[in-house]
C-alpha cells in the first residue's frame, strides 16, 4: 500500500539505547523533538540556521545537525545525543579531557563538539590536529578559540 | 524554530514517490534536506507536501552503465562520494571537490541530486558537473529523459526537473587520461564560495566553467578557445584568462562587488586551468 501524506507520523527509534515510539507532526525539527518532547535538552539550538553545530547528534552513529532534521526523518534510526556519552554515569575519556584541558568557558558549543569528536575518534582514534580541525570545522565556539578543544581532542587519541 | 504545517510521506519505490509528487499540488521532493528545511525555515518556500526518497535504495548507488559511464544516484551524499572506490577511480575530482563542502555533518547528509536540484549559483557541483559534460536523468510519469548540463541548469532555484518528476541519476563519463581542476575563493575556509572555477583539459582541448558569476554555471567560451593547441605554460593560461572578467557581468552583493567577481573569475579559471594541465596523463 502507498504511503499516503499525513500531518503527523508515529515513528519508532531507538535514543540512546531505549526505544521510543511517538506520534510527532511532519513539521517538527528533529532537534525540538529530542529537548521538548524527549527532555533531553543537553542537545543545543545556537543558530537554527545550520551553521552552528551547537544540534549535532549521531544519527545512525554519523554526526548530523538536528536543526536540519524533521523527526519523521529518524522514523527507524538510532539516535546518540550528548546524555548517551556517560551513560553510566561516568565521563568518557573524551569528556574528561574537555575538562583536564579547559576546552570549555561557556559550555554552549559543548554538547555538539563532543559529539562531532566522538565521531572522529570512533573512525580515527588517533587523529591528526588537521583531522581534528577537518572533524571539527562544522562547530562553531565564540569562547575558547579551539585551540584547547583541538588539544582535547588530540591528548584522547594520544598523538602529538 | 516551528514550521509551517506540513504533509509527509516516506515511498517505498521511485514510480510511488512519483505518482505522489505528481498528485500532490505543492509537493516537493526531501533528500538531505540541508537546504528545503532552512529555506522552509525561513518560509521562503512552503510546501504542501514532502515526499522523502530516504527509502528509495536505487537511487543510493554508485556504479557503472553498459559503456562505461560512472553513474551516481541522486540520494548519494557527499560523505559516500567521499568513499567511493568507484568514483576514485573514473572522476576522483568528484570526491575531492564534494570533501570542501561545508562540514563533516552537512556532508553526511547533503546529497548530489540535492546539490544540482537547488541550483544555488553558490553550490559546488553545478561548475564541476558542466564541465565533466555530465548527463542528468529525469523520470516522470511518462518516462525517463536525460539531458545535458546547459540544458539542466535553467536559472536560480530553477532546473529542467519538472512537477511530477524526480532527477533519479546523473551520468559522469569516466577521466581517460584528462586532467581536472577545481578552484576559487570562499567566504571563510570550505565556506560558500564568492567565485568558483572548473577545468578539464582532455585530447579535445580545455572545458571551463564558472559558478556565483551567473543565475547557473558560465561556460569559460571564448577562453577555452583561446587555449586550443595550448602548451598550458602558466604564461599561456594566464594572457587565456585575459578579458575573461570583462565577458562576465556578475552580481554585486555584501561579500563582493561585481567588479571584484570578475577578477576573481580570472584568478579562479588561471588556477583551475593550472591544475587541470598538471594532472593530465593521457592528454
Ligand atoms: C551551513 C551550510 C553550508 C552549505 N554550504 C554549501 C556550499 O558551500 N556549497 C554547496 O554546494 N552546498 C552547500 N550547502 C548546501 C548543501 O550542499 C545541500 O546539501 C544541498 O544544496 C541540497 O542537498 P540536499 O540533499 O540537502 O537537498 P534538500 O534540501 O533535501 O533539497 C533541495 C531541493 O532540491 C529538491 N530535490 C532534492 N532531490 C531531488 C531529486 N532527486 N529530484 C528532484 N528534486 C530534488 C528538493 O525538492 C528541494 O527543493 C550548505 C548547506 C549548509 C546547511
Ligand atoms: S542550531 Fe543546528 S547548526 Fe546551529
Ligand atoms: S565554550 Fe562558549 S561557545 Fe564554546
Amino acid at each position: 500500500m502507498m504511503d499516503a501524506p499525513a500531518r503527523s507520523r508515529a515513528i519508532s527509534l531507538e535514543v540512546n539505547g531505549e526505544q521510543i515510539e511517538m506520534e510527532v507532526q511532519a513539521r517538527r525539527l528533529l532537534v525540538h523533538f529530542i529537548r521538548d518532547d524527549l527532555g533531553l535538552t543537553g542537545t543545543h539550538v545556537g543558530c537554527d540556521t545550520g551553521n552552528c553545530g551547537a544540534c549535532t547528534i549521531h544519527l545512525d552513529g554519523e554526526p548530523v545537525k538536528s536543526c536540519m532534521a524533521l523527526a519523521v526523518q529518524a522514523d527507524g534510526a538510532k539516535i546518540r545525543t550528548v546524555e548517551g556519552l556517560a551513560a553510566e554515569g561516568e565521563l568518557t575519556p573524551l569528556q574528561q579531557a574537555f575538562n583536564t584541558h579547559h576546552a570549555l568557558q561557556c559550555g554552549y558549543c559543548t554538547p555538539g563538539m563532543l559529539m562531532s569528536a566522538t565521531a572522529l575518534l570512533e573512525r580515527t582514534p588517533h587523529p591528526t590536529e588537521e583531522e581534528v580541525r577537518y572533524a571539527l570545522q562544522g562547530n562553531l565556539c565564540r569562547c575558547t578559540g579551539y585551540v584547547n578543544i583541538v588539544e582535547a581532542v588530540i591528548a584522547v587519541g594520544g598523538s602529538a | 524554530m516551528l514550521l509551517r504545517e506540513v504533509d509527509y510521506a516516506r515511498p517505498a519505490t521511485v514510480e510511488e514517490a512519483i505518482s505522489l509528487l505528481a498528485k500532490y499540488e505543492g509537493a516537493r521532493p526531501l533528500a538531505g534536506g540541508q537546504t528545503i528545511v532552512n529555506v522552509m525555515k525561513a518560509r521562503v518556500a512552503a510546501p504542501d507536501v514532502l515526499v522523502d526518497l530516504a527509502d528509495l535504495d536505487e537511487l543510493r548507488t554508485i556504479g557503472f552503465s553498459s559503456d562505461g559511464l560512472l553513474e551516481i544516484g541522486a540520494m548519494v551524499t557527499y560523505t559516500q562520494l567521499m568513499g567511493s572506490s568507484e568514483v576514485e577511480v573514473a572522476r576522483p575530482i568528484l570526491a575531492e571537490v564534494a570533501s570542501t563542502i561545508a562540514d563533516v555533518q552537512v556532508r553526511n547528509r547533503g546529497t548530489v541530486g540535492g546539490n544540482v536540484c537547488v541550483s544555488d549559483p553558490t553550490n559546488h557541483l553545478p561548475p564541476l558537473l558542466t564541465t565533466l559534460g555530465a548527463t542528468f536523468t529525469i523520470q516522470g510519469g511518462s518516462g525517463e529523459r536525460t539531458v545535458s548540463a546547459e540544458e539542466f541548469f535553467i536559472g536560480v532555484y530553477v532546473t529542467a526537473v519538472g512537477e511530477g518528476e524526480l532527477l533519479t541519476k546523473i551520468g559522469v563519463p569516466p577521466s581517460s587520461g584528462s586532467g581536472d581542476g577545481f578552484a576559487g575563493v570562499t567566504i571563510g575556509k570550505h565556506g560558500t564560495y564568492i567565485v568558483n572555477a572548473a577545468a578539464t583539459i582532455s585530447g579535445d582541448g580545455a572545458r571551463i566553467a564558472l559558478g556565483c558569476v551567473g543565475a547557473t554555471p558560465v561556460r569559460a567560451t571564448a577562453m577555452e578557445e583561446r587555449l586550443a593547441g595550448s602548451d598550458f605554460s602558466e604564461e599561456s593560461i594566464r594572457s587565456a584568462a585575459d578579458g575573461l572578467g570583462a565577458s562576465l557581468d556578475p552580481p554585486s552583493d555584501v561579500h563582493g562587488s561585481s567588479d571584484f567577481r570578475r577578477h576573481l573569475a580570472e584568478v579562479s579559471a588561471v588556477r583551475a586551468v593550472s591544475q587541470a594541465a598538471e594532472r593530465r596523463t593521457g592528454a
